[in-house]
């Protein structure tokens, strides 16, 4: 389903040239649940935009879902991003006083589905995190392990091909971040792709499969027995 | 549209987060479009109170004034202030056979003079008439008799007053008839006192004095000229006619052969309200562009909040462009912002222009009106302000890149 194939990603800022990836590639197929980890520079952030058609690689392409979109234009990435792609952030990114019930609706405005069919949807995803009694309450009003349940079921909105999470644990306690894994772990076994970006070996070893990135390249890329899986619970 | 409504909404939401902003940025178009609408209303009230006093002065009329004659350099005298035309002039107008298209003629000498009447003092028009004067100028009275013929011919000592200047020797609603005024060191009785006609603009028909031409003439100020004469035309359709009559009889009798030298000029009362309307006219555009640069104003400030909310909203505009907002789309959202800004603050400044030109009307004792026109101008200039002065900062917005908008801080 996802498709790398040998891509760069070259920074020019003025004299210094900065490689933050070299010649990439790898595949990830419907239904399972990756971490890319690697400490901060190693290039997984770029890596994590890149997936997420945020940004486009220097060379190389990207394939998602038989489609190659490692060059488009800002709209047509905007439209991939909305149909594909159900992206998790570190600091949630909700709008600000706006209710959970709206910030799940959002990406469904942009695809212009009626309105009631949105109420309902978002409904549906709301109560799947758990936060059925949060629905009217804006996003100022919950907690951090609120806010990113809120955030998942507005990443769920639109049905995507991959669900793209940042350090998805990165702002919240860890005990909050133990139900957003526990969420995780629910979608995926109910056929969900997830591809998660983290430097906590602990929330890494919550995915099936890890793969290491490090200076911009793929050091190792694991399978992830449910041994470690069995530890952290 | 179904999207336009919900993003309208939106962003009135938005925009009610911070009262106190918004309140500000809308400030600028309030002032801007109301100060537009109270003062083209007022000019444009100005204008229609200065027709009306025309108007009201007389139709069909023409006026004969004196002109010093053209030097060689091309220079004109003083409005008014010749002393070429004489009473003979007129009663040789009235009588010659070669001007059929006239009714009846006012000859008329006006001066300001100090008026005593006891203790009492005012500085007023004085102004020399025949009977013919009432007549044509519609001056009608509330009180006494109008200057007769015999009061002209026998050169009496009499006057009739404005309610003006009643009220300024007198007193309100003070009875002068009988009473004694002073001008000019001769002793006048008052026979008569005029309507208030309640007029303003250039010429205060309440603020005057009649006396018989002649007293006027020979004992007040001793002159033998005449400062006009009010001509009243057989109907509205031969002023043309009249004015070229009058014009070639006076240039045979005071024999001068070339029309540019003419000692005299013939003013119809269409010409003068023509010239009115184009100076109070003028007035009004040039009232309405200082407050339009107002309004410009207004606008530039409602460009520096959209462009401050623009970087504000910077990792919202990353968000919504990460969960699939496209340019068109954030360009729409800040264009509405800002047309909601610039369009409230329309309505409010027009509310208060509206208010203003009606206490101005009131004060000023002018007529009220409010004019259409305006009112379309206020709805779209502020729109278009809206779309004019928010579409760069919209622009800018669009214009973001998600990966850099959400990591701003």
């Amino acid at each position: 389903m996802i498709k790398v194939k040998k891509i760069s990603k070259i920074y020019n800022t003025g004299a210094v040239e900065t490689v933050a990836l070299s010649d990439i590639s790898f595949e990830i197929n419907k239904g399972e649940y990756v971490a890319i980890m690697g400490p901060s520079g190693s290039g997984k952030s770029t890596l994590m935009h890149i997936l997420g058609v945020l940004d486009q690689p220097t060379t190389g392409e990207y394939i998602l879902d038989d489609v190659n979109v490692s060059q488009l234009t800002d709209d047509d990435a905007a439209e991939i991003r909305n149909q594909k792609i159900g992206f998790i952030f570190q600091a949630f990114n909700l709008l600000p006083r706006t209710t959970a019930l709206q910030n799940v609706m959002l990406p469904m405005r942009y695809a212009n589905v009626p309105k009631e069919e949105r109420i309902e949807k978002a409904r549906k995803y709301l109560k799947m995190v758990g936060l059925e009694d949060r629905m009217n309450h804006t996003s100022n009003q919950l907690s951090g392990g609120q806010q990113q349940r809120v955030a998942i079921a507005r990443g769920l909105a639109m049905n995507p091909s991959i669900l793209l999470a940042d350090e998805p644990t990165g702002n919240i306690a860890s005990v909050q971040a133990e139900e957003v894994m526990n969420i995780f772990r629910k979608l995926n076994e109910e056929g969900h792709t997830i591809i998660m970006i983290t430097h906590e070996p602990d929330i890494a070893s919550h995915a099936k499969r890890i793969i290491h990135i490090k200076d911009g390249k793929i050091v190792k890329d694991e399978k992830n027995g449910h041994k470690l899986k069995a530890k952290t619970i | 549209m179904q999207d336009l409504i919900e993003t309208f909404f939106e962003s009135l939401g938005t925009l009610t987060l911070n009262k106190m902003r918004t309140g500000l940025a809308i400030l600028g178009i309030v002032i801007g479009i109301g100060s537009v609408i109270a003062l083209i209303s007022l000019g444009q009230a100005s204008q229609k109170s200065i027709e009306n006093n025309i108007e009201s002065l007389g139709s069909n009329l023409l006026t004969i004034q004196p002109s010093n004659q053209r030097s060689e350099g091309g220079v004109r005298g003083a409005f008014g202030g010749g002393t070429t035309l004489t009473l003979d002039d007129a009663k040789a107008i009235e009588s010659t056979p070669k001007i059929t298209t006239i009714n009846k003629l006012s000859p008329e000498l006006q001066r300001r003079s100090q008026i005593t009447a006891g203790r009492n003092n005012t500085n007023t028009q004085v102004v020399g008439v025949y009977p013919a004067y009432a007549d044509i100028r519609k001056v009608n009275l509330a009180s006494g008799v109008f200057i007769s013929q015999n009061d002209v011919d026998s050169m009496r000592k009499v006057a009739v007053l404005g309610p003006q200047v009643v009220s300024d020797l007198f007193g309100d609603n003070a009875n002068p008839i009988g009473q004694m005024i002073r001008v000019g060191g001769q002793q006048l009785k008052v026979i008569g006192v005029t309507v208030a006609k309640g007029g303003s603009g250039f010429q205060n028909q309440d603020d005057i004095v009649y006396v018989p031409l002649l007293t006027a003439m020979k004992q007040l100020y001793g002159v033998s000229y005449l400062s006009s004469v009010a001509v009243e035309a057989k109907s509205a359709d031969v002023m043309t006619d009249a004015q070229n009559e009058i014009g070639y009889f006076l240039l045979e009798r005071h024999k001068i052969s070339d029309a540019t030298q003419a000692d005299f000029s013939i003013l119809s009362q269409s010409d003068i309200l023509n010239t009115a309307s184009q100076v109070t006219g003028t007035f009004t555009a040039l009232l309405g562009g200082i407050a339009a640069i107002s309004l410009l104003v207004g606008g530039i400030g409602i460009m520096n909040i959209m462009l401050v909310t623009v970087t504000e909203r910077t990792r919202e505009i990353g968000l919504r462009k990460a969960l699939g907002a496209k340019r068109k789309t954030i360009i729409t959202q800040f264009l509405i912002e800002a047309i909601i800004l610039t369009f409230a603050g329309g309505i409010i400044g027009m509310i208060i222009g509206i208010l203003i030109s009606y206490i101005l009307a009131q004060v000023m004792t002018l007529p009220f009106t409010i004019s259409s026109s305006a009112i379309l101008l206020a709805i779209g200039v502020s729109g278009a302000i809206g779309i004019l002065f928010g579409w760069y900062p919209a622009q800018k917005a669009s214009n973001l890149q998600p990966i850099e908008a959400l990591r701003y801080e």
